[in-house]
């Protein structure tokens, strides 16, 4: 294998940084409007002319190399860094026509690290409607570097960039701007300190720490012992480089780029009239929000549906085909029960990346950020918290890694803390579950009280968010400055590509990570659920068989198997009397001894499957946990659904349907399994209003997720944040389903 | 009166003067907050903050009290 040119990406956000990328490797990925949505590293390999490849980094977005975010310090890092295995041989600065001044200031920072650089001036098809004209050679002369005039949206100019990335040792490594000049004599004792290295270099080490204080140490550490500026002159010294770099730009455009000021640019402030207008703008908000909450339950019902009954045929026909044993049992027991579990997620989640990448493309969440700003601060969050907490409501885990974009430590640290409060997707399942079976199916003001009850346990996951954002802003001393700064990004109509794109990627690694959990919890369960040590386990059926000899059904059975052959027996005594068959009564009583006889057998199956499941593994640890369950309503199985949900939550519904269908003939779709499900001591269904409402509650406070928790460790570097989320979330979850519990019953 | 962009009202345009080294972040200089620009006030948030402005071609939201920070000479009165 020939060795690969390594290549990275760098650019400010909203630049179409991502769409060359997605362009250069075919590798399509996300591209968002919303500052900072590059935050994971993503790469590719691009075919290069004359057989060459090269490896390409998309960096995350960045203003410059002045570091002020998590983001900005991955790019630093890495460019400061000759030894990293991914120091690009060649970087590409990605502009956009429109804001190319701006772009400038990046670029001849990256210039002047002496690494060979390529410019690319994206979205080059606006130029004519935005008036814009360019003198290229003349750029490329005074930058002293190739450029690409560039148009993802129409595709052009690609080509251009793999040419100069294969060509790339012809580039000048010159720097553009002599950054030395704005402290002469500081730099003069740089040099006599630290001869062998580069100056510039060195600066940008120095003064990396100045705004912004990374979690991970830098790799390259000879800032401490060379403080001989405090941080106050370094940034005043970053601040004159900075205008010093604007003098050079501005020196340069002006010959090189003219705008025609006519041109139109109406659209963009007519919609910002509307859109962030004290009454329009809240209420388009709202509007918006209501259309993705209705898609979500309405629109993705049918596919459900349609999922839903599949999977119960499939595991039917699998025992109906494949012989009888263990292994045919774990396939439609284990495995399909599983499967379906997750796969039923599918359409919801597919519904609500479709709206939010749509909102982020188009550029509208940074209005959103922009109206709810002042609203938040009150609670300790900002405006940028918003994103994070809309997108909590399909997954908490992507709506964490947002946070990264809010520069205020002490904000992001509480949005971190509070987001998974929202409704994320993985509760739905259980809420829809739940709310189906215990909330009556009556109207109010026109409204179902199931979907408004829905509602309610939306807004109640949002208010806890907000109000722990408040106790927290109270009691959490941690000093730190407030600025907020965003850009608000052109409108751009979203392209099909990329949304389509989103979609699947996102949905595909819901689907894929989330499921890898719930299929081996849905195995796990399945073999302890299926096996005991005990002697009632091995002799359940002579067990079982006997207790039924001698007492008969228990009532469930008795009064199921009765109103069963009487309606049986009405509809067998309608088509005697309307002589549509030619039934005799010898032929009733043959077909009624029949179908009670079938009815029998159903019933002394499922209470051997019942019994031999209390008699399991699986039934003897949930028996250890009644005592803490029971007064919140539960029983051991439910207990058991509880306890595996803090693998993550959506394994509730595939836990019931495991525990319910294993040894039984899965007829019955879960839902009217567990409402035909009694307590053995009340004799009335076991889902009740008040358990119902008491695990509505528990799932909505309770912190069950192994995933969210890793991912806050990573981003707070701390097992003490995740800790404190898991401890306070599940015992308030706890006691407030306790309270509701005992107070509805 | 020193007058800041906190003072512009929509529409209104004006110059930013010189201003002490080190008060405004790194960030808003690199967005083109920078003396002898032009700045005009795009938009006031619904409560009043946070606002949104356009300077150098750069439009950015940024919150009041960082506003204040950036003294100016109003060069265009509003439309209005």
């Amino acid at each position: 294998m020939s060795k690969q040119i390594k290549v990275a990406l760098i650019g400010n956000p909203n630049t179409g940084k991502t769409s060359v990328f997605n362009q250069l490797t075919g590798l399509k990925q996300k591209v968002g409007n919303y500052p900072g949505i590059t935050v994971e590293k993503k790469e590719g390999v691009c075919k290069l002319p004359r057989g060459v490849k090269a490896h390409i980094l998309d960096l995350p977005g960045t203003y410059s190399l002045n570091t002020t975010s998590l983001d900005e310090s991955v790019v630093v890092e890495l460019l400061l860094n000759k030894n990293d295995k991914d120091f690009p041989d060649v970087a590409v600065v990605i502009s956009d026509v429109e804001n190319l001044k701006r772009n400038l200031l990046l670029f001849t920072q990256i210039k002047d690290l002496k690494i060979p650089v390529i410019l690319v001036i994206n979205m080059a098809d606006r130029m004519s409607r935005t008036g814009i004209s360019l003198d290229i050679e003349l750029l490329e002369e005074k930058l002293d570097t190739k450029i690409a005039l560039v148009s993802t949206r129409k595709g052009t100019g690609i080509d251009r960039i793999k040419e100069l990335i294969a060509d790339y040792k012809n580039l000048s490594i010159a720097p553009n701007v002599d950054t030395t000049v704005i402290a002469p004599e500081y730099f003069e004792k740089l040099k006599a300190t630290f001869p062998k290295e580069d100056l510039y270099k060195l600066w940008l080490v120095i003064t990396q720490d100045v705004n912004f204080m990374p979690i991970e140490k830098n790799p390259i550490n000879i800032t401490a012992s060379f403080a001989t500026k405090s941080k106050s002159e370094l940034k005043r010294l970053q601040q004159k480089e900075t205008i010093l770099r604007y003098q050079f730009i501005n020196g340069i455009l002006k010959q090189a780029y003219k705008v025609d000021i006519n041109a139109a640019k109406g659209l963009r402030a007519t919609l910002d009239k509307v859109l962030t207008h004290k009454i329009f703008g809240y209420l388009i908000f709202f509007v918006i929000l209501l259309t993705i909450f209705q898609a979500i339950y309405d629109w993705s019902s049918y596919p459900m549906d349609f999922i839903d009954e599949s999977f119960a045929s499939a595991s039917e026909w699998v025992k109906d085909t494949l012989p009888p044993g263990v292994f045919t049992n774990l396939i439609a027991e284990g495995i399909l029960a599983g499967i379906g579990g997750i796969v039923i997620f599918i359409p919801q989640i597919a519904f609500l990346f479709l709206f939010i990448a749509l909102l982020e493309e188009s550029g509208y969440m940074s209005r959103v950020v922009f109206l709810m700003d002042k609203l938040m601060r009150p609670f300790g969050l900002s405006g940028k918290s918003v994103v994070p907490l809309i997108s909590g409501t399909a997954c908490a885990i992507p709506a964490i890694m947002a946070t990264r974009t809010i520069e205020n430590w002490k904000e992001r640290l509480i949005t971190i803390l509070v987001t998974p409060f929202t409704t994320c997707s993985a509760r739905l399942p259980v809420y829809l579950i739940i709310i189906a079976l215990v909330i009556p199916e009556g109207r109010f003001l026109g409204l179902s009280y199931q979907a408004l009850t829905l509602m309610l346990l939306y807004l109640m996951g949002f208010g806890a968010a907000i109000l722990s954002a408040m106790i927290l802003n109270k009691i959490m001393k941690i000093k730190s400055k407030t600025f907020f700064v965003m850009e608000m990004p052109n409108y751009k109509l979203p392209l099909v590509k990329n949304v389509v794109y989103t979609v699947w990627e996102k949905t595909k690694s819901f689907v894929l990570g989330a499921g890898k959990i719930i299929l081996a919890i849905s195995i796990i369960l399945w073999f302890l659920g299926s096996n005991g040590f005990s002697d009632d386990f091995e002799n359940a059926e002579t067990i079982v068989t006997e207790n039924i000899k001698n007492e008969g059904f228990s009532d469930f059975n008795k009064s199921n198997i009765e109103s069963t052959m009487a309606s049986y027996k009405l509809a067998l005594q309608d088509s005697l009397n309307s002589k549509v068959y030619a039934l005799d009564q010898a032929a009733i009583n043959d077909s009624l001894r029949i179908k009670e006889m079938t009815l029998n057998e159903k019933a002394t199956n499922q209470e051997i499957a019942s019994y031999k499941l209390e008699n399991s593994y699986m039934g003897y640890m949930g028996k250890a946990i009644e005592p803490v369950v029971r007064p919140l309503g539960y029983d051991w199985k439910i207990g058991i659904a509880v306890l595996t949900s803090f693998a993550a939550r959506e394994v509730f519904v595939g836990t019931l349907a495991t525990i319910y269908s294993v040894g039984s003939d899965e007829e019955d779709t879960i839902k009217n399994r567990m409402a035909a499900e009694m307590d053995p001591k009340t004799k009335k269904p076991l889902f009740n209003l008040a358990s119902g409402i008491s695990l509505l509650l528990f799932y909505a406070f309770a912190m069950q997720c192994m995933s969210t928790l890793a991912i806050v460790k990573r981003e707070t570097n701390t097992w003490k944040w995740p800790a404190a989320q898991l401890v306070f979330m599940s015992l308030f979850a706890y006691i407030v389903a306790l309270i509701a519990y005992q107070i509805i019953k | 009166m020193i007058t800041t962009v906190a003072h512009l009202r929509r529409g209104q345009k004006g110059i930013i003067k010189e201003f002490a080294d080190g008060i405004l972040p790194i960030k808003l200089l690199e967005l083109g907050c920078l003396p002898g620009n032009e700045i005009e006030l795009v938009q006031v948030a619904p409560l009043k903050d946070p606002i949104y402005i356009n300077v150098n071609g750069t439009h950015i939201a940024i919150r009041r009290s960082m506003a204040a920070l950036i003294e100016l000479e109003i060069i265009e009165d509003s439309p209005l």
